[in-house]
């Protein structure tokens, strides 16, 4: 039996979208063109009383439903993000309480731009491995900043997903390895007390993102002894539609292979939400014993890349909770002026 | 003109070197010097000890990366102290004008063995920041601060062009398909893949009538070239081409005190001078490198260089007299729209293309037979213009 795995998993995204067009229109770009070089059509925007820590809660409360486990099990909880609420106070307290989690608790915010959750994740796999906690509660959620007109803001979106790590008979899918891939790489960046992050432009391309993605992918191929094909589900981290999709064809996988994956379309980056949200996406169709392949991306930089095996459970589990589908095919449009009060880029004291 | 001459008066390159150019992100300014520097010293079959006099191109490391002094740092890392080293800026004709003046050190019979090196590092800062480095070398009261860019100002030129002489959009986008298409042959091109007119015509607009296509490349890159007087030619194992001109001028810095913008005078100065020197005609040229950093600026250069009639420059280039298999060859290595345009680079790597050429040692991209060719470097609207006839014999 495999020694740790997903009890049980959750996503959840606001269902108020914009479109990629209606941005552009606000700031005379072409938005047809910016959709098509994006590979994105429109994204996700918190609701008013939204923020990381409601969204954090929300896929928790999903996850829960998913394992049906009592949650005085749970010893740890972690929530990585790039936009928790305070800048002292965690996240975790909150999300642990609102999911009567017991007081005897390890807790701790993450943060590694993009990848925060997936560490999160990382540590409750070795927390649960050597038996500190019974489970984990790792989370990857947030509500993306990005500067009005930047080229950020067609794609920053808000979401997350939860997961519940143990060692029950009846894990959704198991953890059979991870390999990490991290060096100080520049490229996106967000300084204390600023409200937006900065990023390197077409720096976060080749030498950040694709240069770590494929290495942390090809680090656990070589652990693993895997490759590509060996796989039948990609997730990958997507800032934007076409990232994700190029390096899934570079490292050999088919396009079908990460569609399931791909929420970004319709969804957006959700930052330490994305390759989290994707690989809940995934485990939402997938089949007992097909194997996973999740490579997420931090700027600053990193990637963790998992190998994850569908469990026969996930098929009767996963019915429990809402699916990601239904958080993406339930949505309500905004223009611009809405999106602006959501986001409080609209000062009212 | 070139064997009435006995060889002390004439001088000779007799070594080039480059970097691939375009995002050089894993490479320092120092990397990328020295391994053009090294190419070209290689190539030129000399030693560090022989090399006593180097100017270095750049036109804005200060803002690129906040390093002046770039001569010494050059002279420094490539371990050729005390060499005389100095720095020089003439905006996007920094690589021409050093050229310019490692060919004046020798024919002074002060120095014996020059060396020059172009080098830039832009894509270390942002894209709002490059256009506003690049724009210093406008007039910054004038142009500048009333918000004026580069492109803006060729996109002024552009409309006037077409104003006057009926050059279409079709036409101006010429120069930049040419220039992918010739590019797929040079091993040291940023963009070694072809477009279409449609694709330049659909881009997205950066100044009207420019859109993206027409506009030449934020690049990394370094280019190096070793002249050295003609009597010591034997001294040494490179290929000699020989400088039969070296010719300079300058125009207005703003584009606004000219009596005509869809002229470059200081283009048709520096080619008149060329001519007269070397006693040949505009249609002795037999392959020639201009720079293109918009399109509209090749179709104004051909006209001035005397090519083609003005205001026929953009009809030539659409019907193919400038290809590659046309009547005279312009911008086979790709030029700066697709080669790319690491700016204080650009006017030596015009000189390493046409040395290439000229010795017949371009690959792929050869034009067969070529003895004679002109590489003109522009800096700023045509403010700076240096042009270089270079011999095969």
């Amino acid at each position: 039996m495999p020694e740790v795995g997903i009890l049980g998993y959750g996503g959840y995204i606001p269902r108020y979208r914009i479109k990629v067009e209606e941005i552009a229109r606000v700031w005379g770009k072409d938005g047809k063109a910016i959709g098509a070089g994006l590979g994105l059509l429109e994204k996700s925007v918190p609701g008013l009383d939204e923020d990381t820590t409601t969204i954090s809660v929300e896929a928790a409360r999903n996850a829960l439903k998913c394992a049906q486990i009592d949650p005085n099990r749970i010893g740890a909880v972690y929530v990585g993000s790039e936009s928790h609420v305070y800048a002292t106070k965690p996240t975790g307290t909150v999300v642990a309480e609102a999911i009567n989690a017991p007081n005897s608790l390890q807790c701790a915010d993450f943060s590694f731009a993009c990848k925060a959750g997936t560490a999160a994740m990382q540590v409750c796999i070795g927390l649960v491995k050597s038996k500190e906690v019974d489970v984990g509660l790792a989370i990857g959620s947030d509500t993306a900043q990005s500067k009005p007109g930047d080229a950020l803001e067609y794609a920053a979106a808000a979401g997350g997903a939860a997961f519940l790590i143990g060692s029950d008979e009846d894990m959704v899918a198991s953890f059979e390895g991870t390999y990490s891939y991290t060096s100080d790489t520049p490229d996106f960046w967000r300084r204390e007390g600023t409200d937006f992050p900065e990023h390197g432009s077409r720096f976060t391309g080749l030498p950040a993102y694709f240069r770590h993605v494929q290495q942390a992918a090809m680090g656990l191929f070589e652990k693993m002894g895997t490759k590509a094909s060996d796989y039948d589900w990609g997730v990958f981290h997507s800032p934007n539609g076409k990232f994700p999709r190029r390096v899934g064809q570079t490292l050999g996988f088919k396009p079908e292979h990460i569609q399931p994956s791909l929420v970004v379309d319709y969804v957006g980056n959700t930052y330490a939400g994305s390759s989290p949200l994707g690989l809940a996406a995934t485990l939402d169709i997938a089949k007992p014993s097909q194997k996973i392949l999740m490579v997420s991306y931090g700027s600053g930089a990193g990637s963790d890349a998992f190998h994850i095996e569908v469990m026969k459970p996930v098929t009767e589990k996963r019915k429990r909770k809402p699916m990601v589908q239904d958080y993406i095919d339930d949505k309500v449009y905004i223009d611009y002026a809405q999106y602006a009060k959501h986001r409080r880029t609209i000062k009212v004291e | 003109m070139s064997k009435e001459k006995p060889a002390k008066e004439r001088i000779a390159i007799i070594g080039v070197g480059q970097t691939a150019f375009g995002e050089q992100w894993d490479r320092s300014i120092r990397r990328i010097s020295l391994t053009a520097a090294t190419a070209c010293i290689a190539d030129a079959g000399v030693s560090g000890d022989d090399i006593d006099a180097l100017y270095v191109s750049n036109t804005s490391t200060s803002s690129f990366i906040q390093q002046e002094h770039q001569a010494v740092m050059a002279a420094d890392s490539g371990g050729l102290l005390p060499v005389a080293s100095t720095e020089v800026e003439a905006a996007c004709a920094s690589g021409g004008v050093a050229v310019r003046h490692a060919f004046l050190a020798v024919k002074s019979g002060e120095h014996k063995v020059a060396m020059v090196i172009g080098c830039e590092k832009m894509s270390d800062i942002s894209e709002p920041a490059i256009a506003d480095t690049l724009m210093s070398a406008a007039d910054r009261e004038w142009e500048g601060q009333i918000g004026a860019t580069f492109p803006a100002l060729f996109a002024l030129l552009a409309r006037r062009h077409m104003h006057n002489y009926g050059t279409t959009e079709e036409q101006l986008a010429a120069p930049a398909v040419k220039a992918h298409a010739n590019a797929v042959d040079n091993p040291y091109a940023q963009f070694r893949f072809k477009i279409t007119t449609e694709q330049v015509l659909k881009g997205p607009v950066v100044a009207d009538p420019l859109r993206m296509l027409h506009c030449a490349p934020i690049s990394d890159g370094a280019a190096a070239a070793i002249l050295v007087r003609g009597d010591l030619v034997e001294k040494f194992e490179g290929d000699p081409i020989w400088i039969d001109a070296s010719t300079q001028a300058s125009d207005t810095l703003a584009l606004h005190d000219r009596p005509h913008i869809t002229r470059f005078g200081a283009v048709a100065s520096v080619a008149k001078k060329a001519y007269e020197k070397c006693k040949m005609k505009p249609k002795d040229v037999e392959i020639a490198e201009v720079h293109d950093s918009f399109s509209i600026s090749e179709i104004i250069s051909v006209e001035d260089l005397g090519f083609v009639e003005k205001g026929k420059g953009g009809v030539a280039i659409s019907d193919g007299y400038f290809d590659k298999k046309g009547t005279l060859p312009v911008n086979v290595s790709g030029g700066l729209k697709a080669k790319g345009h690491p700016v204080g680079a650009t006017g030596i790597a015009q000189v390493v293309e046409m040395v290439e050429q000229l010795r017949g040692t371009a690959g792929k991209r050869q034009v067969k037979g070529v003895k004679r060719g002109l590489t003109l470097n522009m800096g700023g609207t045509g403010s700076t213009a240096v042009l270089h006839i270079l011999n095969r014999e």
